[in-house]
C-alpha cells in the first residue's frame, strides 16, 4: 500500500504538469479531503441504525442460523474461521445485502463482518486470508439488479431498461467467481502472515 | 412486467429484513430496544475511525482525476480498443469504475445523455457500471474500520477481478448488442 499511495500522488502531479492542470490537482486535495469527511459523516446515522439491527439479529440467533445454512460453502471459502463464529453469518448477510443492491445496509453490515473477522486475525495490522476473500467478494460487487443504472436509463427514456439486467448478471457473476478464484490462488502463494504473539498463535492452532 | 417485479423487490427488501429481524428477536425474548441502542453506539466510532483511511484514498483519487490522467490513458489506449469495438468514451468508465462510484455514475449519465438510448456506448457503459463495485472505496472503508494497513493481496485481487469484469462486459455486449 505504501507504494500505491506514493505512486498515485506522484502520477497525479506528473500528469497535472503534462496536461497543464497542476492548479486543479492542488484543488483536488481540498475537495477530496472534504469529500472523505462528508462520506464518513453521512455514514454515521445509517451505520448506527444497521449496527443496532445487527445486534438484535445476533442476539436472537438469526446470524447464527444463517451461518449454519451457509456452512458448507463457508468452510471452503473461509477455512481459517471456526464454523460457529458469527463472522460467517455477518459475511453472508453483507453479501446478501450487496446482492439485493441495499448498499446503505451492506456497508455497515460489511464493517461488522470485518470486525468479526479481525477477531480471528493473527496479525491485527495485516489482512487475513479470510478478509482478503471477503474483500474479493465485496469489491466484485455481485448484484442481482443494477437499480441505479436502470434509474439512469429510465431517465433518458431508454425503451426497455430491463434488457440490461441479463448481460449485467452474466458479467457480475463472471467477475465474482473469478475474484474468489484469484483470491484462492493468492492464498496459496502469497507470503503467510506473521503472528504477533503467542496467544494469537494459540488461537490459530485451535482453528487449524 | 419484469420491471414491476424488480421494483417490488427493491421496495420490499428492507422492510422484510426489518420484519424478520424484529419478529424473531421478539419471539426469542431479546430486549429489542436495549440491544439496538447497544449496537448503534458503535456507529459514530466506526465512522470516525475510517476518516484517515478515506482521506488517504479519496484525496489520491481526487488528485488523479483532476490531473487528466484518465483522459490521457484513454487516448493512449484508443487504437487497441478499436479492435474490440469499444467506444472511446466508455474507457473513462472502465478506469473510473474501480476508483470512485459517484464519478463512474456521473460519467455513465453523461454518456447516456450524449449518445442516447440506441447507442452501443450507452449499453456497454450501463453493463460495466452495473456489474462492478468501487474497489478502492470498499478497501478503504472495510480495512479502515478495523485499522488494517497491510492489504496483502486484497487490492490486486480486486483489480484483477475488475479487469476480468470489463473483458466479460465487452464480450457479452459484443454478443448481445452489436
Amino acid at each position: 500500500m505504501n507504494y500505491i499511495f506514493y505512486f498515485l500522488i506522484v502520477l497525479s502531479i506528473i500528469f497535472g504538469v503534462i496536461n497543464g492542470r497542476l492548479q486543479e490537482v492542488v484543488n483536488g486535495i481540498l475537495s477530496g479531503a472534504e469529500l472523505s469527511v462528508k462520506v464518513a459523516f453521512s455514514l454515521i446515522g445509517i451505520m448506527a441504525f444497521w449496527l443496532g439491527m445487527m445486534k438484535i439479529a445476533e442476539k436472537s440467533g438469526v446470524v447464527a442460523f444463517i451461518s449454519k445454512i451457509i456452512k458448507p460453502a463457508a468452510r471452503k471459502l473461509f477455512n481459517e474461521i471456526p464454523e460457529n463464529s458469527p463472522a460467517i453469518g455477518d459475511v453472508t448477510m453483507a453479501f446478501t445485502a450487496n446482492a439485493f443492491g441495499l448498499s446503505n445496509a451492506a456497508t455497515p453490515i460489511g464493517i461488522k463482518a470485518m470486525e468479526e473477522l479481525q477477531r480471528h486475525n493473527v496479525d491485527k495490522k495485516s489482512a487475513s486470508d479470510a478478509m482478503c476473500m471477503f474483500l474479493a467478494m465485496s469489491t466484485a460487487g455481485f448484484q442481482l439488479i443494477p437499480a441505479t443504472v436502470i434509474a439512469v436509463l429510465v431517465s433518458i427514456g431508454y425503451p426497455n431498461p430491463s434488457e440490461i439486467i441479463a448481460p449485467t448478471l452474466v458479467v457480475t457473476s463472471v467477475a465474482f467467481l473469478s475474484a474468489i478464484f484469484i483470491a484462492k490462488i493468492f492464498q496459496k502463494f502469497w507470503q503467510p502472515q506473521k503472528a504477533e504473539n503467542k496467544t494469537d498463535n494459540k488461537i490459530k492452532a485451535e482453528v487449524c | 412486467m419484469l420491471q414491476q417485479v424488480i421494483n417490488l423487490i427493491s421496495l420490499w427488501a428492507i422492510p422484510l429484513l426489518l420484519l424478520v429481524i424484529l419478529t424473531v428477536g421478539l419471539i426469542k425474548k431479546v430486549p429489542l430496544y436495549e440491544a439496538f441502542t447497544d449496537g448503534a453506539k458503535d456507529g459514530f466510532k466506526v465512522a470516525v475511525n475510517i476518516i484517515p483511511y478515506l482521506v488517504a484514498i479519496i484525496v489520491c483519487i481526487s488528485m488523479l482525476r483532476a490531473s487528466g490522467f484518465i483522459e490521457s490513458t484513454g487516448q493512449i489506449l484508443s487504437p487497441i480498443l478499436k479492435c474490440f469495438h469499444i467506444p472511446v468514451d466508455t474507457v473513462s468508465v472502465m478506469i473510473v469504475r474501480s476508483l470512485s462510484g459517484s464519478a463512474a455514475l456521473g460519467v455513465f449519465s453523461d454518456i447516456a445523455k450524449n449518445f442516447g438510448a440506441d447507442d452501443y456506448a450507452t449499453k456497454l457503459a450501463a453493463v460495466m457500471v452495473g456489474s462492478s463495485e468501487t474497489t478502492f472505496y470498499v478497501l478503504a472503508v472495510y480495512f479502515g474500520a478495523v485499522g488494517i494497513s497491510k492489504f496483502r493481496y486484497a487490492l490486486i485481487t480486486g483489480l484483477l477481478a475488475d479487469f476480468i469484469g470489463i473483458a466479460a462486459a465487452v464480450a457479452v455486449c459484443n454478443f448481445m448488442f452489436l
